[in-house]
């Protein structure tokens, strides 16, 4: 690899526990002081491939395909435990979701952060104990001195979620991994601590991989995004692009579904939302083909389609009008069943900066809205 | 805005007071709500939200103020006369898996209030939980299911199913889709604006997305402290 090469790239990537298989080839690159955000659903994948990358999957899991960090000679994939010893916290980090997992609860947070940096360099413990409290400074805890002596069960959940912000980027990785950093914490502090995290990483010049499934944090603070559906990319590119016009069905489902941010006019128009029909599959009941089409309208019309050509083709038939049915079957280009059959791969749009993984994602209308919205 | 008498409301909340020991989390809240209404509680956590709701329900007796509600003072009421009422003002939960029995098949789930109220007619029962999973869009085949076998969205509409089966007049929304998966969402919020058409259900809705509660309420009340700070 040389310089210009993106510092994340992944290619084909799989995870399996057993027979069943969670993502299911993924390939996207993410570049210097790229902020680039996994969306999807639970179950999507989104996290496994966050492990993944960190290479902390679970025991159960299997890993194939391709994950090269720039200047590392090893594959990632499949690397042993010392390969990524030596990356960790030098050039990527963590920020995990649940903050008191990430910490010891017998040592003080101080402590813990001192020990971050003397894994890396060779410093003073005074030295080191003055970076972890300058570093408690950058996240904007108050009275970091005496804090960084306090236990971590005597942090509210904000603050012990911005203490393992500052223990990622102690030692300024160039990749910092976040797995739903602000799930468990209530609104306005997600709101704070994903604010912090996006200063931290400008400051710092870190790429971000961030794990989310909220849509309004993607749009606020992530350059690039790909949606996951089942273990697959469903589409990606710049954020505002995909926000101002989805390409796969299921983002214009999800971007539809979001209430609008306005008041309803007096008078009491419906409340009804547009809203994607059905539930995720589970891994074990991935449907053939796509994995959206159960719920997708596109293939829906597709399969509505097919079963009235087939339905006039037979009527015809019966009639025995051969040369009829002929027609019917010619002037009605009948829905083909790719949806259902075959497994969408991505296709590069315009310049490229764009992937959708569908088969009908040119059928999408301009107001996808309206596709989503019969469903209860 | 406010009923002349709070007897007149569906739901009519003067003064209500929680306290902890000595920390207040309620401080003289009043507010109402009328049949087919939504009215929005919003605010940090921490504010007294979930502490309202647990006093309206009467599930954690309130320090002080008046429950208003289908005309009846619930404070005044002991536990015995409180009984007969309950199924008409149910909570729906955050966590749709957390609300339900693990063990409880989904129809056992929804039947189990109907047993309880010693309403459940063996007969006509089974059909009556039917209608119920088929009101929440859940096919009644789902009744055989227990939660682990369901979607999040399904769970959810389960518990709705359950809360549906005292036929109540007052929904107590707690954070209803904040657990969802965000393709969910919509469809669940779309079937409670859609039940409330139909059953003319008043809903007290505990939400903190504001894009969720503009869109889904007729009024907001803010709280912080413990107290009522806005109202719109």
């Amino acid at each position: 690899m040389h310089p210009a090469d993106p510092l994340l790239s992944v290619r084909g990537l799989r995870i399996a526990f057993g027979p069943l298989e969670a993502v299911r080839g993924l390939s996207f690159d993410v570049g210097d002081g790229e902020v680039l955000a996994l969306v999807g659903e639970s179950g999507a994948g989104k996290s496994l491939t966050a492990r993944a990358l960190l290479g902390m999957l679970p025991r159960e899991a299997t890993a194939a395909g391709s994950v090269r960090l720039r200047g590392e000679a090893a594959e990632l994939v499949g690397a042993r435990r010392p390969v990524y010893a030596r990356l960790w916290g030098r050039r990527i980090a963590l920020v995990p979701q649940d903050a008191l997992s990430a910490l010891s609860p017998v040592h003080p947070v101080g402590d813990q952060l001192a020990a971050a940096v003397r894994s890396v360099r060779g410093v003073s413990r005074s030295q080191a104990r003055a970076r972890a409290v300058a570093a408690l400074e950058q996240v904007g805890i108050a009275d970091a001195g005496r804090r960084a002596r306090a236990y971590p069960h005597e942090f509210s959940g904000g603050m012990r979620q911005r203490a393992v912000i500052a223990m990622a980027m102690i030692n300024e990785p160039e990749l910092v991994v976040a797995d739903e950093p602000t799930t468990a914490l209530d609104p306005d502090t997600q709101r704070h601590v994903l604010e912090l995290l996006a200063r931290r990483r400008e400051e710092t010049g870190a790429s971000l991989v961030l794990v989310t499934h909220d849509l309004a944090a993607v749009e606020e603070h992530a350059d690039r995004m790909l949606v996951m559906y089942a273990g697959r990319a469903a589409e990606s590119g710049p954020v505002d692009e995909v926000f101002a016009r989805p390409r796969a069905p299921y983002t214009a489902g999800l971007l539809a579904s979001l209430p609008p941010d306005a008041p309803l006019p007096a008078g009491g128009r419906s409340r009804r939302l547009p809203a994607i029909a059905g539930a995720p599959p589970t891994l074990a009941e991935l449907p053939a083909g796509c994995a959206f089409a159960p719920r997708c309208p596109l293939a829906e019309r597709a399969e509505q389609a097919r079963a009235e050509g087939a339905e006039r083709a037979e009527r015809a038939e019966r009639a025995e009008q051969a040369e009829g049915a002929e027609l019917a079957r010619r002037a009605e280009p009948a829905g083909d069943d790719r949806c259902r059959t075959e497994l969408p791969e991505p296709q590069r749009l315009g310049d490229g900066r764009r992937e959708v993984a569908c088969h009908r994602w040119s059928e999408l209308p301009d107001r996808p809205a309206e596709l989503f919205l019969e469903h209860v | 805005m406010s009923p002349v008498s709070p007897a007149d409301a569906l739901l009519a909340v003067r003064d209500l007071v929680v306290r902890y020991g000595s920390f207040v989390a309620v401080d003289h809240v009043s507010f109402d709500i009328a049949a087919g209404e939504t009215l929005a509680l919003v605010g940090p956590s921490g504010c007294g939200k979930s502490s309202t709701a647990a006093a309206v329900l009467q599930l954690r007796r309130p320090d002080g103020g008046e429950v208003w509600f289908d005309g009846r003072e619930l404070t005044a009421l002991d536990e015995r006369a409180l009984r007969p009422l309950r199924p008409a003002m149910q909570p729906v939960f955050q966590d749709p898996y957390g609300s339900l029995s693990p063990r409880c098949r989904v129809r056992d789930a929804v039947a189990e209030p109907l047993r309880v109220q010693g309403r459940w007619d063996a007969e006509r029962g089974p059909a009556r939980v039917a209608e119920l999973l088929d009101l929440v869009g859940l096919d009644p085949a789902y009744g055989d299911r227990r939660p682990h076998e369901l979607s999040g969205g399904q769970c959810q509409r389960a518990g709705i199913a359950r809360a549906l089966a005292g036929e109540p007049r007052l929904l107590v929304l707690d954070e209803p889709v904040s657990a969802l998966d965000p393709s969910l969402r919509a469809g669940v919020l779309n079937l409670l604006a859609d039940l409330q058409e139909r059953l003319g259900l008043g809903y007290l809705f505990i939400c903190h997305d504001m894009a969720v509660v503009r869109h889904f309420s007729d009024r907001v009340v803010e709280m912080r402290d413990g107290k009522i700070v806005d109202e719109r």
